[in-house]
């Protein structure tokens, strides 16, 4: 859609408007952009760029925006910065583990449940979209599915508590928010993340605070 | 003190606050119902709740903790979360967030400011015309000092509008304790949602019946 | 010249474990001293720097996209395959190795592919250790499903978006040592130019795509993971940005590229809807596993509703044309089997591209539940694409672009012909022959950037001072003038046509000249055009906005000028390949049923050109392929 009004654009010696796009077809997470005020346009399940022209009525007009937040500086136009994003997955949104030497990968049992679960929370784009419907900013959605994904699985639970601690620091490091429950960010999810993921990273940090093992209380075992 | 700069914590802090806030809205709920039974029960309970001054005032000084850090984690929060957004939409639609979410702080401020009318009115009695005298066994007369005070048009109706703005903060508020203590799922969503709704109109009822059946002059509050 | 492959001879089984051994390796309190720049952050690339920093090398890496998760493989559906066994249904390293070669068609180097068909067990080891979470069943075990070319069940699969599981995984490895400082990411930033010093590859010169600045990174060693070439044809399954830049300044540097031609068509994707349109999208080849292809089996029925044609009128093709594989046929079989039927007129969908795949039999046998759960998401954005429920009409399908074979030539270390310049994943041409099988891209990515490249970096490494070049050499600076003139030249073309409209006119030409099928005529056709393709782009593009700005179009134009230069040499390629092979068709050899007939008589070896020049033709050498294990014959799916 944008495409053609940017060759319309060109050929009538404009600038074009620049956007975010690679895959087309909603899973890079690349696209982003605001549409009459809901980020991806608000349709169920939908990234900008899988999101047809034949949803709206002719002579409808559209407002196209960028991602607004203070962690995602606008670069031009519709492009935003969301460097950010990546500095919460480098704050722990891993499993230590070196290449090698792991055990196979039949040896842990995990339960049908438990993985679904798992994928559930990892379908997670890493568009921003939540971040920015969020009416404060906030990144728990994103973190929240990283952090249930995880802490879900056998081999993540071992970091868990460490995990959750250290992104929900790197979340104010970066300039996000706090949640204060709205669940916009469900709304707009292109992969229709559940903010009982939201619900689980409360509950992994508690559990961590309450059983000492993060924050101050840290026992040393 | 760091870990008072988690967010998390400060959210949880909200929350258990809150709790204590609400049990204590439930409890006061409950008494004031007695006034439904006539001066007499709930003269004698307001008078028994001060023949144990230390458990009274162990109460109180917890709920004004509460408070405190309830409003200054509020104002924290608030604040920060502002500052995240430095850039409004032109254009922006809500799909989820509802009216009582985005206005947490302001039905919050204003419940504090009626919490401070009303202490000064039914607490330290400072409010002119408010004060009754004795009822026959001597013992302050809570019920007569309700009554007359609703009798007042504006009195009631700033009461109705204050409860009002209270549900409207709790049904809010109540549904997003449990998500904030990590007590929800995508199976309790709904009911927890329900549960805030219907616990806020609960308050709102429970209430604002008081100064709806005096304004009526109904049963007890006639003549 | 006769180029060698460099592979270990002996009993193949012990291949790569003698090899390992007799490498050389870099003393640990060394490796910090070596950088290496690793181009693409996709499953190769990611898996390569994360790999390589763990170990203590000092790692910078790259991709243009705006964080490392985004990278093309991303979008890969299907799975990951690995000889597992875990169902007992007779798989095997050997099996799996033998499949991918005859899927291959028999054109690539054995010791390749038996080392992939080894580790690949490795990997999913791996994956599920990083937290992959791939299906399991209800004791809580790895599910497998079957795939096309394949007689038994080995491929891995977290729902639909195996590729995205397995690139998160690998990017989370990434972050992990990013965050330890062992790698430091660049993202937004295309690779414009190799720089070669003495021979060796020393550096690569880069434009920041938000700043527009031109730098050069020097560095001990170059890996390049750039994916595949096949937006070559405009309208392909691979996203956007997806480009041959990085791989053909590499060419134009001396590295040899070798058979371009192969280049894969995926049966399975939507049909094409309108001339705007700039994708095209993949439905897994899972998809095959329960759903059957059929059309018409006689014309006049054509227009009508799916339904209303009964049940002996349908003409399931590829249960008819090959029984025992049936709709399981290899993709390049598999395409050409549709586009048979659609230029017989009998396909479906309001162009006449397409075929039914039908799910009908599926849904009767296993429930709408169950295969909800198996492809739920593909059907759901069939939906958001087409508009139809494909629970309840037939899926149309037609074949399009997908995947690239060939890439840049590499020996057994995965090193170019250029010393230091290694090449991993898509990027590089080794062990899919001239046909990929389904789910294999994955694992060659991982393959090649956990278990080979840590290895064999280091045999290269350990023979070469570090930091022997740094960023102000002479060559790095005059790299860096070249890339700036480059982009000046193509923003002061100021002509009146848009950079996607050249794109669209070569892929046109590409797609019927030189796509599924090729011939003698149309591709001398192609490469009499393609020059006047490239003059007038260099006459008529209009590139917009100026160079030190963040400016897509300048982007993309850089990446046309290097398709239409590359398409040249694909097409080169595909003539001189006086054979059909894989995906590689020529109508003048088939059999009288229509399948290809290879010519191993003379050509039975890899084709990597070298760049002799602008306006010379390449210089053609080639690696005789030798085999030992597994016997040279005809393909068959029957
Ligand atoms: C729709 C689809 C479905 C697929 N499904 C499957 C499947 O089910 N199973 C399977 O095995 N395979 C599948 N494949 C194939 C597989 O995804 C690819 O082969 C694989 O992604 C290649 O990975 P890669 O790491 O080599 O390259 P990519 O993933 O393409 O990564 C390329 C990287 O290089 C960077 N880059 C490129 N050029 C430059 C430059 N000039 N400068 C800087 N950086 C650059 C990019 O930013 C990116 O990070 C599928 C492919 C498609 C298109
Ligand atoms: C119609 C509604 C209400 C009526 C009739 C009412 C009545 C009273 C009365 C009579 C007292 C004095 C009790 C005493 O001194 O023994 C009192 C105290 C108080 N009320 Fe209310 N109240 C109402 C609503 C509320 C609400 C909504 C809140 C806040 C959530 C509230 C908070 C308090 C507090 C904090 C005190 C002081 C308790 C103390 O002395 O420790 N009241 N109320
Ligand atoms: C009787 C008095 C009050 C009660 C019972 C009460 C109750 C609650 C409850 C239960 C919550 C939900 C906490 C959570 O989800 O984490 C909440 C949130 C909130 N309250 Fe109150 N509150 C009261 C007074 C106030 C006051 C006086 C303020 C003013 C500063 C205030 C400001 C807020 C804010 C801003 C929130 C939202 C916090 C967030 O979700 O991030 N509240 N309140
Ligand atoms: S949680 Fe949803 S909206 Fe947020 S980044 Fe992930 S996919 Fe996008
Ligand atoms: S919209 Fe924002 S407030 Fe919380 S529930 Fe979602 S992060
Ligand atoms: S472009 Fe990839 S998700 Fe939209």
């Amino acid at each position: 859609m944008l495409d053609v009004v940017n060759e319309d654009l060109i050929r009538e010696g404009k600038e074009p408007i620049a956007f975010d796009h690679d895959c087309r077809e909603g899973i890079c997470g690349m696209c982003s952009a605001v549409i009459n005020g809901v980020p991806h346009g608000g349709f169920e399940r939908t990234t900008v760029c899988q999101l047809h022209m034949r949803k709206f009525k002719d002579g409808d007009t559209l407002y196209i925006e960028p991602w607004r937040a203070r962690a995602f500086p606008i670069l031009r136009d519709l492009v935003v910065d969301r460097g950010t994003l990546d500095r919460l997955i480098q704050a722990g949104g891993y499993i230590s583990c070196h290449t090698g030497g792991v055990p196979d990968g039949n040896a842990l049992p995990i339960s049908k449940g438990g993985a679904d679960y798992a994928m559930d929370a990892a379908q997670c784009i890493g568009c921003g979209a939540c971040v920015a419907a969020c009416p404060n900013g906030a990144a728990m959605l994103f973190v929240g599915a990283k952090v249930a994904h995880l802490a879900v699985l056998p081999q993540g639970q071992v970091e868990a508590p460490e995990r959750v601690a250290e992104m929900i620091q790197a979340m104010r490091d970066c300039g996000f928010g706090n949640c204060s429950n709205h669940y916009e960010c469900e709304a707009v999810c292109p992969k229709g993340i559940s903010v009982k993921f939201i619900a689980k990273l409360n509950r992994e940090f508690l559990k961590a605070l309450i059983l000492a093992k993060t924050g101050p209380f840290k026992s040393s075992d | 003190m760091q870990i008072l700069m988690n967010s998390v914590v400060r959210k949880t802090l909200m929350s258990l606050t809150g709790i204590a806030m609400l049990a204590f809205t439930t409890v006061h709920l409950l008494g004031n119902t007695l006034v439904f039974n006539g001066p007499d029960d709930i003269n004698a309970y307001s008078a028994g709740l001060h023949y144990l001054p230390t458990l009274l005032w162990a109460v109180r000084i917890g709920l004004a903790g509460a408070l405190a850090v309830h409003i200054f984690f509020g104002l924290m929060l608030t604040l920060e979360n502002w500052r995240t957004k430095p850039h409004k939409y032109a254009v922006k639609r809500m799909l989820k967030a509802s009216f009582a979410g985005e206005t947490m702080i302001w039905t919050g401020l204003l419940t504090l400011a009626f919490l401070v009318f009303h202490l000064l009115h039914f607490s330290f009695r400072l409010v002119p015309g408010s004060v009754p005298a004795p009822d026959f066994q001597g013992r302050f007369d809570i019920f007569s000092m309700v009554r007359d005070s609703f009798r007042s048009g504006p009195i009631s109706l700033g009461y109705l509008v204050a409860m009002a703005i209270l549900a409207l903060h709790l049904s809010h508020g109540i549904q997003g304790i449990l998500q904030t203590v990590g007590l929800n799922n995508e199976m309790s969503m709904p009911w927890v949602r329900r549960l805030g709704k219907g616990s806020a109109l609960f308050f709102f009822v429970g209430y604002g019946v008081i100064p709806l059946l005096v304004l009526a002059g109904v049963g007890v509050f006639a003549g | 010249m006769i180029l060698d492959g460099k592979a270990p001879t002996g009993p193949i089984e012990t291949t790569w474990e003698r090899h390992r051994s007799d490498m050389k390796l870099v003393n640990p309190a060394n490796k910090r001293k070596y950088r290496i720049l690793v181009v693409g952050t996709g499953l190769a690339g990611a898996s390569a720097a994360a790999t390589l920093g763990e170990l203590g090398y000092n790692v910078e890496a790259f991709c243009y996209q705006d964080s490392p998760r985004r990278a093309h493989c991303i979008a890969a559906q299907g799975g990951i395959n690995a000889a597992k066994n875990y169902p007992n249904d007779g798989d095997s390293v050997f099996r799996l190795f033998y499949d991918t070669i005859k899927g291959g068609d028999f054109r690539a180097r054995e010791a390749d592919v038996w080392r992939l068909a080894q580790v690949s067990n490795n990997i999913i080891d791996q994956c599920v250790a990083q937290g992959v979470p791939f299906a399991r069943d209800y004791g809580g075990h790895l599910e497998t499903r079957s795939f096309g070319g394949a007689q038994v069940s080995r491929t891995f699969y977290a729902r639909g978006q195996t590729g995205q599981q397995l690139l998160l995984g690998a990017y989370s490895a990434l972050s992990r040592q990013i965050r330890a400082g062992t790698v430091k990411m660049y993202p937004r930033t295309e690779m414009l130019d190799l720089v070669v010093v003495n021979g060796e590859a020393k550096g690569i010169t880069l434009r920041d795509l938000i700043t527009g600045e031109v730098r050069c990174h020097a560095g001990d060693a170059v890996v390049l993971c750039s994916g595949g070439y096949v937006n070559v044809f405009h309208l392909s399954t691979n996203a956007m940005g997806c480009s041959v830049t990085a791989m053909w300044k590499a060419y134009k540097k001396g590295a040899f590229l070798a058979n371009p031609c192969y280049t894969q068509v995926h049966p399975t994707c939507i049909p094409q809807a309108g001339e705007y349109q700039s994708k095209l999208t993949l439905m897994s080849e899972s998809l095959r596993n329960d759903g059957r292809c059929w059309v018409p089996r006689k014309r006049e029925d054509v227009g009508k509703p799916p339904d209303a044609i009964p049940e002996d009128d349908r003409d399931y093709f590829l249960e008819r044309k090959y029984p025992s594989y049936g709709n399981l046929a290899p993709r390049d079989v598999a395409s050409r089997a549709v586009k048979e039927q659609c230029d017989d007129g009998r396909g479906v969908g309001p162009t006449g591209r397409g075929v039914y795949l039908d799910f009908k039999d599926a849904i009767r046998r296993l429930g709408e539940h169950e295969l909800r759960e198996r492809y739920g998401n593909l059907f759901e954005m069939y939906e958001r694409i087409t508009d139809e429920d494909a629970y309840k009409v037939p899926m149309r399908i037609y074949p399009a672009p997908h995947y690239a074979m060939g890439g840049l030539w590499v020996d057994y270390n995965l090193m170019s012909n250029i010393p230091g310049l290694f090449v991993l994943g898509e990027a590089n041409f080794s062990v899919h022959g001239a046909n990929r099988l389904g789910a294999s891209a994955l694992m060659q990515g991982l393959a090649d950037g956990y278990f080979v490249i840590p290895y064999t970096i280091a045999d290269y490494l350990a023979r070469t001072k570090p930091g022997k070049v740094t960023a102000s050499h002479p060559e790095c600076r005059k790299s860096i003038e070249d890339v700036k003139a480059q982009a000046k030249r193509l923003l002061s073309v100021r002509g009146d046509r848009s950079v996607t409209d050249f794109k669209r006119e070569l892929g046109n030409l590409m797609w019927h000249n030189c796509g599924m099928l090729r011939s003698n005529k149309s591709l001398s056709e192609a490469l009499s055009t393609i020059p006047a393709i490239k003059e007038e782009f260099w006459q008529r593009v209009r590139v917009p906005g100026t160079s030190a700005e963040f400016n897509p179009q300048l982007e993309n134009a850089g990446r046309a000028a290097d398709f239409i230069e590359f398409a040249e040499l694909l097409c080169r390629d595909a003539l001189h390949r006086d054979e059909s092979c894989g995906g590689h068709f020529r109508v003048e050899h088939q059999y009288e049923d229509g399948e290809a007939r290879r010519n191993d008589a003379r050509f039975c070896y890899s084709a990597a050109w070298e760049y002799k020049g602008e306006g010379a033709p390449p210089e053609l050498h080639k690696e005789p392929l030798r085999f030992e294990h597994v016997h040279l014959m005809v393909r068959s799916y029957k």
